[in-house]
């Protein structure tokens, strides 16, 4: 057995026998590295099942690098992302839902755009039409249920982005950003919707450049600075103990400019 | 001749439409679209297929789709009349001098331009979808599929390119099929043997037949595309 497997077996073991339950996603050493510059370094953190973890950061920090790497959609260059105590796979990133910042809605109407996401998780017959008819209902799209998706207002397409990563019922939500450059009552929506999922018990993973955006829904922050965590635990603690100046800085509404950057 | 005495002699014919080029224009018709078909079920999947897979040797199969875009017609013909000669492997099929001769080389000439122009629209869809397919967890199957469905409307203008060139094609299904009468002579064939016997109104009534068609086919397509497009996505 490998040292890389002794290393995993003994983290899953060791949280097994303390009585601790595993988180339900967690990174250990997480580094990402593109030609040859790190962009992220020695991430740790862990996702608690059922909360809402509010990722921020300036930008260039590596927040939405980060979701990818969480969500396995890019590998990592070196370090370990557990899912539930044991090895990140496929399984589970079939139990993870992402929206990316900028909705990628398929050329058909919003009903398509849902039936697909239900075909590709293997519902059919009239459990898919229960849960179309659901996510219609909740994301408020049942009035625009026929018509093509990309014609669609911004908020409105981030709705059914969202309401489509719902749909198969996903044990964690990952959201990019979802309402950078929507108005106050589209923010609104989108934020209803995710205290909805979390009402389902779904947990929620989300990057925000938004202040009062994090404080509204965060129960866990991670902040994130140059590729590194420099804050990470229970909000309100973070909000009122900030770990690090630029955490400070951010939480001020000051700028922080690193020396070097000058 | 006074070029405007032959248009009118030659819209005189086409107005005095015959058996003869109703059976040269359905003909032409026939093998065409038989072959813009196969091309499309052999193309589109591969194009598809390439814009969205990774494989060694990539590249190098992009760069020769792409040259076989402008493959010459006479060559194609000469492979394929090779190919269907009596003395060639095919040559048992007994199919040289015949229509299904003409579709075989026009589905050759017409499969690299489906493929390598669908392959870019695929790819160009690909790049916006990937991340959030990868997402999903759609299979690499349902992946092909679901781009060629999405993209359908962009490939109808791939398909018309290959409409296009086949329609347009004389040099190599005049070797393999002949430009046997009543048999295998199709508008361009016949266009080029009318010339050559100094028939010009009769050469430039099928020519003008062809644009006809051409437009008639290419109108088609575009509204139908339109009207669908307009209810499908912006």
């Amino acid at each position: 057995m490998t040292r890389s497997n002794d290393r995993r077996r003994s983290y899953s073991a060791e949280l097994i026998e303390s009585g601790i339950t595993p988180p339900l996603l967690s990174a250990r050493n997480l580094c990402f590295e593109m030609q040859g510059q790190p962009l992220l370094q020695s991430v740790n953190l862990s996702v608690r099942a059922g909360r809402r973890t509010i990722v921020i950061g300036p930008n260039g920090a590596g927040k939405s690098l980060l979701l990818r790497l969480l969500h396995g959609l890019i590998p990592m260059t070196t370090g370990d992302i557990y899912w539930k105590g044991q090895r990140f796979s496929r399984d589970a990133q079939s139990a993870q839902a992402m929206v990316f910042q900028r909705p990628v809605l398929l050329r058909r109407s919003v009903l398509a755009n849902l039936k697909f996401a239900l075909k590709v998780c293997g519902f059919v017959g009239p459990e898919r039409a229960r849960r179309v008819q659901d996510a219609l209902r909740i994301s408020g799209l049942m009035d625009v249920a026929n018509r093509p998706a990309r014609v669609l207002s911004g908020g409105e397409q981030q709705r059914l982005a969202i309401a489509r990563a719902l749909v198969c019922a996903p044990e964690l939500l990952l959201l990019d950003e979802p309402t950078a450059n929507l108005d106050p009552a589209a923010t609104s929506y989108i934020e209803t919707l995710i205290d909805m999922a979390s009402g389902r018990g779904i947990t929620v993973v989300m990057v925000t450049h938004d202040q009062g955006q994090a404080r509204r829904l965060a129960d866990d922050l991670v902040f994130l600075q140059d590729g590194r965590v420099e804050g990470t635990g229970v909000a309100s603690d973070l909000f009122a103990n900030p770990r690090s100046e630029a955490m400070k800085a951010w939480l001020d509404g000051r700028l922080h400019v690193r020396r070097e950057e000058m | 001749m006074d070029i405007g005495v032959l248009f009118l002699q030659s819209f005189g014919l086409i107005s005095n439409w015959d058996s003869n080029l109703s059976e040269i224009v359905f003909l032409s018709l026939q093998v065409t679209v038989t072959a813009v078909v196969l091309a499309c079920l052999l193309g589109l999947p591969i194009g598809a297929m390439v814009g969205t897979f990774r494989f060694f040797g990539r590249s190098g199969l992009i760069l020769g789709m792409n040259v076989l875009m402008g493959l010459p017609p006479v060559i194609v013909g000469l492979v394929v009349y090779l190919l269907l000669s009596a003395s060639g492997p095919m040559g048992v099929l007994g199919l040289l001098y015949t229509p299904f001769a003409m579709i075989i080389a026009q589905t050759v000439l017409v499969t690299p331009i489906i493929a390598a122009l669908s392959r870019q629209v695929i790819e160009d869809l690909w790049m916006e979808y990937a991340e959030q397919f990868a997402s999903l967890g759609v299979s690499r199957r349902a992946r092909i599929f679901a781009l060629l469905w999405d993209a359908r409307f962009s490939l109808l203008t791939v398909v018309l390119a290959g409409f296009g060139r086949a329609v347009a094609e004389v040099g190599a299904v005049m070797i393999v099929g002949g430009n046997i009468n009543h048999v295998t002579r199709v508008m361009t064939t016949a266009i080029a043997l009318e010339t050559s016997r100094g028939q010009l109104e009769l050469a430039l009534a099928l020519g003008l037949v062809l644009l006809i068609v051409s437009l008639v086919v290419n109108i088609v397509v575009m509204a139908f595309r339109g009207t669908i497009v307009r209810g499908a996505y912006a």
